[in-house]
């Protein structure tokens, strides 16, 4: 087998060397009664280009050749080539947690700017090693803020991504958190009356996600003042990081969950991505997972480190922050490398690309006849729309057409029928956007006489 | 001083800052296609309050700077393509480089986890796949691929445990954890709302089966155990901890970090295991890319199966995939959208290059690391002399007399051209030295670490300030973490940098 590196002499010097006869008398600790006695029925072994033939038939079965407007968490950008060939290096690629710090300064070093570019692009004072996405992130922030305020209701805005909330529920269930919803407005945002009523001085967080799942930028400075008066902590989702290129950093927020994804990170039909929690100084003990730190060798020498371990599981076991151990880290390594690579200027503008395609496809799509925006809160590159028909049968004539359509929100929100998330990004074409209003004015037509 | 190092040499190694100490206003790395829809004025778009003129100290600098930078970095790193990298309990094993490939592809890198299913079915075929061939590796009857690492597989093995508990009447209050187990064990247990009791290995680094039958109560919800254990020894009379815990109504979960040393020899599904992690980025040969990322699916028997976290991979009676959130007793959603299939992809390929032939891998792991304990025996001591399998955990005990520990040894490892292997771990063992050399190494490799190991052992003896002071030949020396972690500079800042 290609992969390994032993002659059939070799095994047998090996054995002879330890002083067993055959390789079985290695696995006699293993009672006889489980031993397998039949190979196991696994495809292979197939040689690499049958490996690759395997895949590229897997792959065919896809979306290649359709135009998507999908969002709601999962975005397409334009990624370089550069980033792709920095992290397949080996020496990042094949490398573990950097716990021997004197040969892992590159991984090291590389978490340290991503640690900071996370704090800039938040505005917020430290940032971790990663998380396992945006979702995970989200939850353990709410479970952050559980310790520092030892109070236990959370509210959660309706217009938090929808499988955020479902995994914050799943990680509540068990640790005695009350957690409560909080509908949006007529404009998209958050329903203020709502969060009025339900806030009290046992609440621990409000959690909101900006721009919110319609798309909608959430105004967190008046968030903030509701939430601080009453002792509690704001908690920030950034499903869209593009977005901070030009929408103003939730830095009143005290803990801030972004996922990553948008940094360099293909959809990948949902993973792996990378989530991040950035967060105030004062709150840096009670934060979940890896962090490195400047630290010096006795020559004064600048190097990095994993730092504040003692928060960990392996220090702390039962007591820790929480179980997180493995991480995101090469995907935090490609977002560094992309957010470098974009820099101040580049981030900038593709943020105002995404913006003005966005406004420029709502303009196309508000033209045809009963499709409405939704929402008139301001939107970043998603928004809703209204269309006079169910979103599912108008998609089914999209997808003829090789267009993915925008996603039907009533299968999360009951509540929106008829309503579409629209996603447009730098990487979608004037002549895509154009074709998307086209079709659907006939599709709007054709399900509209089918009816 | 004579040590002659076999493996490894000095070399010129570049220094290199912060990115953020080269930047220099206007320059740029990253260009798009230009604007080809009329522009919006920022600020009447998004409103005055919410409209930022950019990200303050982003870098600013160019391509070949960006690709040096990384690269310059790189060179720090110590890499399994470089050499071994022994750590025990890591199984860090070859990442397959096709597995790279593979995962790249248009129609796989590609897709969104929201589109239609009929577009998904490549996707979904790949997961079922994968879910078959677990299956038939662990001898279980249903998987879910969903957990993003092996902590979050814990903890979805021990809600799936809670739930079915719950349904049965009672999720009762205690996880038992033996004082070998991970770390993420007991933090696991108390995110599934569990009381952790640990329970202490007898002095054969053995759960104790008499003491485990006085544990076990109806308060016990279930038992984590690693098996093989963190000592690298399987636990001989598993059948009887699995029956003892099944008499008393609780389930055995075992942490599948060490499926390296029984992949295609046993199936934890024959020995009495309910449920079950798997790590891919260890058995399955994905990469650690430095710490992540991972995939922690969850194999489990029937009657769990009613419990898994949605979405569930199912097949309708067209024999068309789906993804299925309508899932009454599920535990709930413990990632968002479909796991970290890029992972899953990866592992896949790397199932299908071996086959059935995944024994074989199992079997020179185990064979390595007998090797290695072999020609260490007596060198090192060792603390418990039960079979090892695929990895060999020693003591800093004889080199103690002198003064050298086991981190001072996995130091001077560094300087003979080899990553430490794991230190300290498991807390059972006092000054710990936990070798797992996975199937990936040569004879030729083991020799030289086992000629790294033995030339330590004679440095520790002679000249213990040698050691102790390790590494010499590395970039930058031991660095202060106490210091560090007293007043933490976690983020380069204008007025810090």
């Amino acid at each position: 087998m290609r992969y390994l590196p032993k002659s059939p002499a070799e095994r047998d010097e090996m054995l002879a060397t330890i002083g067993v006869r055959s390789i079985d008398d290695l696995f006699s600790s293993i009672p006889d009664r489980f031993r397998l006695r039949e190979a196991l029925n696994l495809p292979g072994p197939y040689s690499e280009p049958e490996i690759i033939e395997y895949f590229k038939r897997r792959a065919k079965e896809s979306s290649v050749g359709y135009t998507s407007f999908l969002g709601a968490g999962v975005y397409n950008h334009l990624r370089s080539v550069v980033t792709d060939t920095i992290i397949q290096r080996g020496e990042f690629l094949t490398s573990y947690t950097p716990y021997q710090a004197e040969i892992s300064q590159g991984t090291l070093q590389a978490i340290f700017e991503f640690q900071t570019l996370m704090c800039q692009l938040t505005g917020q004072e430290v940032a971790n090693a990663s998380m396992w996405d945006g979702s995970t992130a989200t939850t353990e922030a709410v479970l952050m803020a559980e310790r520092i305020t030892r109070r236990r209701r959370v509210l959660v805005a309706r217009s938090l991504h929808p499988e955020y909330r479902e995994v914050l529920r799943t990680y509540a269930k068990n640790s005695g958190l009350e957690v409560e919803e909080i509908s949006f407005g007529q404009d998209g945002s958050l329903n203020q009356k709502t969060l009025e009523s339900k806030m009290g001085d046992d609440v621990a967080a409000l959690v909101v996600q900006s721009p919110n799942f319609f798309g909608v930028i959430e105004h967190t400075p008046t968030l903030a003042d509701r939430v601080h008066a009453r002792g509690a902590l704001l908690i920030v989702a950034v499903t869209e990081g593009v977005s901070l290129g030009v929408v103003r950093p939730p830095a009143e927020a005290d803990v801030v969950a972004l996922e990553g994804q948008s940094f360099g990170l293909a959809p990948s039909y949902g993973g792996p991505f990378v989530g991040v929690i950035a967060t105030h100084e004062k709150f840096v003990r009670q934060m979940p997972g890896r962090l490195a730190g400047q630290a010096k060798d006795s020559s004064g020498r600048r190097g990095f480190v994993l730092t504040l371990a003692a928060r960990e599981q392996h220090i702390r076991r039962e007591k820790a922050t929480s179980n997180i151990c493995t991480n995101q880290a090469l995907c935090a390594l490609a977002a560094t490398v992309h957010m470098t690579l974009l820099g101040k200027e580049g981030l900038r503008e593709m943020a105002e690309q995404n913006l003005s395609k966005a406004h420029f496809a709502l303009g196309e799509l508000e033209k045809i006849p009963g499709v409405r925006r939704a929402f008139e809160a301001p939107f970043f590159n998603e928004f809703t729309v209204s269309l006079p028909r169910s979103v599912d049968s108008v998609n089914q004539l999209l997808l003829r057409e090789k267009i993915v359509g925008p996603l039907a929100l009533d299968a999360f929100y009951p509540e929106l029928p008829n309503h579409a998330l629209v996603c447009v990004t730098e990487t979608t074409t004037r002549a895509q956007i154009e074709s998307l209003s086209s079709e659907l004015r006939m599709a709007v037509a054709l399900a509209s006489e089918a009816r | 001083m004579n040590h002659t190092i076999q493996n490894a040499s000095r070399h010129v190694s570049r220094d290199e800052g912060l990115i953020f100490e080269k930047t220099s206003p206007g320059k740029r790395a990253f260009d798009l296609p230009p604007l080809d829809v009329p522009a919006v004025d920022p600020a009447k778009a998004l409103g005055a309050d919410y409209r930022s003129e950019g990200v303050t100290d982003f870098p600013e600098v160019s391509e070949i700077e960006v690709l040096r930078h990384f690269t310059r970095l790189s060179t720090w790193n110590y890499a399994i393509d470089i050499g071994m990298y022994p750590l025990g309990s890591c199984t860090m094993k070859y990442n397959p480089r096709v597995n790279e490939l593979v995962a790249r592809l248009d129609g796989i890198a590609t897709e969104h986890p929201f589109q239609p299913q009929v577009l998904s079915q490549g996707c979904l075929k790949i997961m079922r796949l994968l879910e078959q061939c677990l299956l038939e590796i662990t001898g279980m009857d249903a998987l879910t691929l969903q957990p993003a690492a092996g902590a979050q597989g814990e903890l979805t093995g021990l809600l799936l445990i809670r739930a079915y508990l719950e349904h049965n009447g009672n999720a009762r209050k205690k996880v038992l954890i033996p004082d070998s187990a991970h770390g993420t064990n007991p933090a696991t247990a108390v995110i599934a709302g569990y009381e952790v009791e640990n329970i202490r290995s007898d002095s054969h680094g053995q759960i104790d089966v008499e003491k485990l039958r006085e544990l076990v109560t109806e308060d016990v919800a279930a038992l984590m155990v690693t098996n093989p254990s963190t000592l690298g020894i399987f636990e001989q009379r598993i059948a009887d901890i699995a029956e003892i815990l099944h008499d008393k109504g609780a389930l055995l979960y075992m942490d599948g970090a060490n499926m390296n040393a029984l992949a295609g020899v046993t199936r934890p599904g024959d020995f009495g295991v309910d449920v079950m992690h798997l790590n891919l980025h260890k058995t399955f040969s994905t990469p650690h890319g430095g710490g992540g990322p991972g995939a922690g699916p969850v194999a489990m028997k029937k009657f769990l199966e009613p419990f898994r976290p949605i979405p569930v991979l199912i097949e309708k009676g067209t024999g068309e995939l789906m993804l299925d959130n309508d899932r009454p007793q599920s535990i709930g959603r413990v990632k968002a959208f479909s796991g970290n299939f890029g992972v899953l992809v990866r592992a896949l390929a790397y199932i299908l290059a071996y086959g059935p032939g995944i024994r074989q891998a199992t079997e020179d792991a185990v064979l390595n690391a007998n090797y290695i304990r072999k020609h260490l025996e007596g060198v090192f001591a060792l603390p418990y002399s039960m079979p090892s399998m695929h990895e060999v955990v020693f003591s800093d005990a004889l080199q103690k007399a002198k003064g050298v520990n086991t981190m001072d040894i996995a130091k001077r490892l560094i300087d003979h051209g080899f990553h430490p292997y794991t230190t300290a771990f498991p807390l059972i063992v006092p000054g710990a030295l936990m070798i797992e050399p996975t199937e990936s190494e040569s004879k030729e490799e083991c020799d030289l670490f086992i000629d790294a190991m033995r030339a330590i052992a004679a440095e520790a003896a002679t000249d213990p300030d040698l050691v102790q002071h390790a590494p010499h030949t590395t970039r930058i020396g031991r660095l202060d973490e106490v210091a560090a972690a007293r007043k933490p500079r976690l983020r380069w800042s204008q007025t810090n940098g």
